[in-house]
């Protein structure tokens, strides 16, 4: 049995108040692509360590993070991520196999925008330095110009941007 | 004093509390109904604003609670990770995100959650995000200098727009709550099934009044360190706690005798401790005594914490300062560095001694003179006046 949604404001003050305890531990905020940053680097490292030493993204982030790129805050916030969203899916009755669409679109189109989005969303993240919860998020609870600046570039360029896609949803 | 890490909580204990941070962000995000790209891309086309909503409400309850315990004294914001600023990587990273969110349906953090209860488009975007960071990985050293111009560090909004803190504080939570009431009409007129339909008016009307009066309060909300230092410097709190001081010759006694319960923390402003390397002396500004970076030397105990500057006004305020913050047996140079030249470093004896407590301080004084003198040469042949490295605080998402 599927029960409804929390409440989105009771919901975001959780939220919040899950950030603000990353802050008081741990002085930073949520992230997620930096995890999935982590994980590609990771994979790099131990497909072509020779490519990885040479060229410069690698070595950078090398450089900038001590130690194995898998054992990383992040890292571990993600796996926390698939860890409460399961629980909760599983608690709500909304754990599924399918996958979710606009009422225009085939499922095969659907899968194949997932994964452009998913390639976007990757791409873009490496140059704000974070997606929707690190970089504009975490950046604006702390004030951040750079997570204003993301967020508006993000929601503004969605709204810009839906007219033309709204086959995909609606 | 939080954060907790990297003192309190160590960097392999901290991954840890990653996992339990992931799970309640996680568990959130689902409940919250977050899991379904049509709810998120809902956002765009007035059919369901819940997106919005979360993240707002997120936003300020994370912003208002950090500076509630920034003011209270539990939180050092200055001890906390800003994203940096490169602007025009921020802004096309933000586009490209953008078009991303439209097309995939969801962002990272939400597409993760989605993933955990079946969603294949989920899964399916997470594997494009992993293919994203490769093609830029691979593609990076033909724009690494765009993606690393720009680069302003890490700016607040409100230095950026020239406002004072609390009144952008405000701003922004009466732009979320006018965009909460706005949103929630343009929702009832596209959908009828949105979920502002289900939403008790009553209540939310009083939380949105809570929130407004709150963002109020934040703007009369003190800055702690303006004051706290406002408070020391007020000439009647001055003589109402006057602070104990010092006498140069005990200071030169004791840092002649390598005194280990002796700390000293010299507070003189620039590269004054390069003129005069006290031995062993810590250089700390006087804003560093609210810092959690100081408190382990502050705090130590069964030690006299001595504060030195040139003439004594500011160890002054340095030692009323510790004092208000609780810190024990706090002391001042008396008279500062200038005092400790001339009574001992050029120290001359003015005439013959009155009495047998003259004589002896004439004697003290004379050989203090050349062994203080000793002592100090040492410690400049060495590293003078160390400042203690600032670890870094690790955050984002690069």
């Amino acid at each position: 049995m599927t029960k409804p949604y929390m409440n989105p404001y009771l919901a975001g003050l959780l939220l919040g108040l899950v950030l603000l305890g990353a802050i008081v531990i741990s002085g930073r905020g949520l992230g997620a692509s930096g995890a999935i940053k982590s994980a590609v680097i990771a994979g790099v490292e131990t497909v072509a360590p020779a490519h990885a030493a040479r060229a410069p993204f690698y070595s950078e982030y090398a450089e900038e993070h001590a130690g194995n790129p898998l054992k990383q805050w992040l890292v571990f916030e993600v796996i926390g991520v698939l860890i409460g969203g399961f629980l909760s899916g599983l608690v709500s009755g909304r754990l599924t196999w399918a996958t979710e669409k606009g009422p225009r679109i085939g499922g095969g189109s659907r899968l194949a925008f997932a994964l452009l989005g998913g390639a976007l969303f990757g791409i873009g993240a490496q140059f704000a330095r974070g997606c929707t919860s690190g970089a504009a998020l975490s950046g604006m609870a702390v004030l951040a110009t750079a997570g204003f600046v993301t967020m508006l570039a993000i929601f503004g360029t969605g709204y810009a941007a839906a007219f033309f896609f709204r086959r995909l949803w609606v | 004093m939080a954060p907790l890490v990297p003192d309190f909580l160590s960097n392999e204990l901290n991954v840890l509390s990653g996992l339990l941070v992931g799970i309640a962000f996680g568990y959130v995000l689902e409940q919250a109904g977050f899991s379904s790209s049509r709810r998120l891309a809902g956002l765009f086309y007035g059919y369901d604003f819940t997106v919005l909503r979360v993240f707002f409400t997120a936003a300020i309850t994370a912003l208002s609670g950090t500076l509630l315990l920034g003011w209270a004294g539990l939180l050092d914001l200055d001890a906390i990770y800003v994203n940096p600023l490169f602007l025009g990587p921020a802004v096309l990273g933000g586009v490209i995100m953008g078009l991303g969110f439209i097309l995939g349906g969801y962002c990272p953090g939400t597409s993760v959650c989605a993933a955990a209860i079946g969603k294949k488009d989920a899964i399916v975007f997470v594997l494009g995000g992993f293919l994203g960071v490769f093609a830029y990985g691979e593609a990076y050293p033909a724009f690494a200098g765009f993606a690393n111009g720009g680069a302003l560090g890490p700016v607040k909004v409100y230095e950026s727009l020239g406002v004072p803190r609390g009144a952008f504080v405000l701003f922004l939570i009466a732009a979320a709550v006018a965009a909460f009431a706005v949103t929630s009409w343009i929702e009832k007129r596209v959908c009828s099934l949105a979920p502002s339909w289900s939403f008790p008016v009553t209540a939310h009307r009083l939380a949105a009044a809570g929130l407004v009066a709150l963002g109020v309060a934040l703007v009369f909300l003190p800055d702690r360190k303006a004051r706290l230092l406002a408070q020391v410097a007020d000439p009647s709190y001055q003589r109402e706690h006057p602070a104990e001081s010092m006498t140069p010759d005990e200071f030169a006694f004791r840092l002649i005798d390598e005194d280990p319960r002796l700390v000293v923390l010299d507070v003189r402003a620039g590269d004054a401790q390069k003129r005069l390397a006290i031995p062993g002396a810590v250089a700390l500004p006087l804003e560093g005594l609210l810092a959690k970076e100081w408190q382990p030397l502050l705090g130590r105990r069964h030690a006299t914490r001595v504060f030195v500057d040139e003439d004594g006004s500011r160890s002054l305020l340095a030692a009323l300062l510790a004092e208000r913050l609780g810190y024990e047996d706090v002391r001042m140079l008396q008279g500062g560095v200038a005092e400790l030249r001339r009574a001992i470093l050029d120290y001359q004896p003015t005439g013959a001694p009155r009495n047998a407590s003259e004589s002896d301080r004439d004697r003290f004084r004379s050989e203090a003179r050349v062994r203080l003198a000793e002592r100090i040469a040492k410690a400049k042949a060495g590293s003078a006046a160390p400042r203690k490295a600032v670890k870094k605080i690790q955050g984002g998402c690069s």
